[in-house]
């Protein structure tokens, strides 16, 4: 697959501090990118470095396969974690001025806000001053001011921070839909279950370091561990002693899920022999069989156990 | 558009549009005026004050030196000997008491005066003066000279001064020129303040609503600095053109007012007119002057040390508004600001207005951070050419320059929250 960024041994000091230590990703064309982290691993000085609002000290940055230019600014929308607009300037305005500063034309620029006010229905909110939007309304224009000169590239630090869940699902499809129309994506956040089900490619930073990365489905499978909830149904009589039985060949610990029955509940991790299969008919034979389902280590999972790793 | 005209733009618009743009603009001239009439009044209530003051003369010679005027009124208590006369003073609340003593050699420095209160200087002199002249003429004449010739040889000398070109000045022309240089001085620096804090609120406001990092994903922070720069010296352009217009346009609606009108004379009476005249005279002078100042060369060079002046600080105020989270942290960055912008005030109203040729006012006009306010103060006055083109020179060449080091520390600066930074950590922010 194409990549339409690519970083490549990124590196920045800020006096004594390091705040990237050769860092290098590459965003495939047409992907949902995580950069994720936790606070002050440096996602935003690399954000910043391809939105070149920085320079780095060492290593290069290339989006379609060019290095980062100057013309390079209106392929790229950014929204910053730190939302920010001019208080006193009208919406409109202040939507167009900033349209103009990413390279449209006025009156391309008036089109194309107007589709998008529109599109969110928040045409009424033209001539308003900011400081009498509320902050989630705020946010709104923000997003508009990130996408609508139609870049190549858009940056999320922290995409839905600040948004009721009713926004964030209606911003969500909105990024959705522009992937689809070919945008690339990259989301940077520190709360890596906010966007996990959305990334179809990820990279973990810790401590301006770079510790993984690549196609999130291909990190899961390499780290799955075979485990697997189930919950059968049988007399609470015999749990014990189909425990007992379990125990004797795996690794077992008490399972916390959803159902409508008691069944046993039990988290078996199979080890690196052990075949799903069997297991479900060794199941099968306690009783009914309610729930067979992976534990699919989440992205917050798979990080602390590479954190702990690289110790 | 290009990115810069579309900041200078918004700038612009942001700063003008501001009601307190437009209360400035059109009110504080009113409030200056109104001020000035204040004063004026005030002045005058305070010179307004009746005053009796008593006299004891010894010598008999000066019972018809002090006459009553509107303002004082003269009794004469020399009958009734010094002590009782202080007496009655007292008693009655007098202003004061001269007294004089007998008619001997020790006579000009016996003279004292006696009251409750030191009295204002002006009276004292006034005092003093008419005892002189009186004893003068009363040695003078006693020496056998005619009082009528003495009166005749008595000449007033006003100096006509005028330049090898021909081009007539006075005294009053001096002051006229002082006046309005002085007044220029002050307003750019009132200008350079005023607006060097536009930049810097403007700054800081990017700053704390964040907005910075969308604008600066856009543009280059140079660019975000220089054109904020340039559109807000235009709003001051702006607003200074509009007080020459005002200006002007007082100043021909006051020639209007004050022509004369013969109709106006006629039913008054010859003292009556001659006062007016004379009232007038002052007025029409001053005009007159004003309008003989190369009012053309001031307007311009304002606009162009205004500019460079302008541009000089206001990186500097720009390079403050980047490194600090809000406005009150500024306080310690704004001393390198003020002390110089002062020191051009005090040269200018000391050393210039005493010789405007002379070396400290030469040298501090030529000076880049105080040549803006020097400079403008020596222009009614006449300055080398050579002056004002070593002076704007270095003056361009260090804005240059300030505006390299501010967009340093800005550039670094926008992006940094949180702690308020040292001058050592400002100065490692250039290397960055």
């Amino acid at each position: 697959m194409n990549s339409l960024l690519v970083a490549d041994t990124v590196s920045k000091q800020f006096g004594n501090f390091t705040a990237l230590n050769g860092v290098s990703i590459a965003v495939p064309q047409g992907s949902i990118f995580g950069l994720l982290g936790p606070n002050g691993a440096g996602k935003t000085t690399l954000i910043r470095i391809i939105n070149q609002i920085t320079m780095p000290d060492t290593g290069s940055v290339t989006l379609d396969g060019e290095p980062l230019q100057q013309h390079h600014i209106s392929d790229i929308g950014y929204m910053p974690e730190e939302r920010g607009l001019y208080k006193s300037m009208k919406v409109g305005e202040q939507v167009l001025y900033l349209a103009q500063l990413k390279g449209l034309d006025k009156a391309e620029a008036k089109k194309r806000a107007k589709h998008w006010f529109e599109k969110l229905e928040i045409g009424a909110w033209w001539n308003k001053k900011i400081q009498e939007l509320s902050k989630g309304q705020a946010q709104k224009i923000q997003f508009v001011v990130t996408v609508m000169h139609n870049p190549k590239l858009l940056i999320f630090d922290e995409p839905f921070s600040g948004f009721d869940p009713i926004n964030a699902n209606l911003i969500k499809d909105e990024i959705l839909q522009l992937r689809d129309e070919g945008a690339t994506v990259i989301f940077s956040t520190h709360r890596m279950e906010s966007v996990e089900e959305l990334c179809d490619h990820i990279a973990l930073i810790h401590k301006s370091n770079k510790i993984l990365d690549g196609e999130i489905n291909t990190i899961k499978r390499q780290y799955r561990n075979n485990t697997f909830d189930i919950g059968v149904e049988m007399e609470a009589s015999a749990f014990a002693k189909a425990e007992t039985a379990l125990q004797s060949t795996f690794k077992v610990t008490p399972a916390e899920f959803k159902s409508l029955g008691d069944e046993l509940k039990l988290r078996i991790q199979l080890g690196d022999q052990g075949n799903s299969n069997d297991l479900l008919k060794q199941l099968q034979s306690y009783g009914q069989v309610t729930h067979f389902t992976e534990v699919i280590p989440s992205v917050n999972d798979i990080f602390i156990q590479t954190v702990n790793e690289s110790l | 558009m290009s990115v810069l005209s579309l900041i200078i733009k918004r700038e612009y618009k942001a700063r003008v549009r501001n009601k307190s743009f437009l209360i400035m603009t059109f009110l504080s001239p009113l409030i200056l005026v109104g001020m000035v009439f204040l004063i004026g009044y005030l002045t005058q209530l305070n010179s307004d004050t009746k005053r009796v003051i008593a006299f004891v003369d010894e010598s008999g010679l000066f019972e018809t030196t002090f006459t009553t005027t509107d303002q004082t009124t003269y009794i004469n208590l020399s009958s009734q000997g010094l002590e009782t006369a202080k007496e009655v003073a007292e008693g009655e609340e007098y202003f004061g008491l001269i007294y004089i003593p007998e008619n001997t050699e020790n006579l000009a420095s016996g003279v004292k005066f006696y009251g409750e209160e030191t009295p204002p200087l002006g009276l004292v002199e006034s005092i003093e003066r008419k005892i002189e002249n009186k004893l003068t003429n009363q040695i003078l004449a006693s020496k056998g000279v005619d009082p009528q010739m003495i009166e005749n040889v008595k000449n007033d000398v006003s100096l006509g001064i005028e330049n090898y070109s021909g081009e007539k000045s006075s005294k009053l022309s001096n002051w006229v020129k002082a006046g309005f240089g002085g007044a220029a001085g002050y307003l750019l620096m009132m200008f350079i303040i005023i607006y060097g804090n536009m930049v810097m609120r403007s700054v800081i406001e990017e700053k704390t609503n964040r907005i910075i990092e969308v604008i600066i994903s856009s543009v280059k922070p140079f660019q975000l600095m220089l054109g904020k720069i340039l559109g807000t010296t235009m709003a001051g352009i702006t607003q200074f053109s509009i007080w020459v217009l005002l200006g002007g346009i007082l100043l021909i609606v006051l020639q209007l007012v004050l022509g004369i009108d013969p109709n106006v004379t006629e039913n008054m009476t010859n003292a009556e007119v001659q006062e007016i005249l004379k009232d007038q005279n002052l007025v029409i002078q001053i005009l007159e002057e004003a309008k003989r100042l190369p009012l053309v060369q001031l307007v311009f060079g304002f606009l162009v040390y205004f500019i460079g002046g302008y541009f000089l600080y206001s990186s500097i105020y720009a390079a403050i508004g980047a490194a600090v989270d809000n406005e009150t942290d500024t306080q310690q960055f704004m001393l390198p600001i003020i002390m110089p912008l002062m020191l051009a005030i005090y040269v200018g109203f000391f050393a210039v207005i005493d010789n405007p040729h002379g070396t400290v006012a030469t040298i501090f006009s030529i000076i880049p951070l105080t040549s803006p306010i020097v400079m403008l103060m020596r222009i009614p006055f006449g300055v080398p050419g050579w002056q004002i083109a070593l002076s704007v020179t270095l003056l361009i060449a260090s804005f240059v320059f300030t505006v390299w080091f501010g967009s340093k520390i800005y550039r670094v600066g926008i992006l940094m929250y949180g702690k308020k930074p040292t001058y050592k950590e400002l100065f490692k922010w250039l290397k960055y």
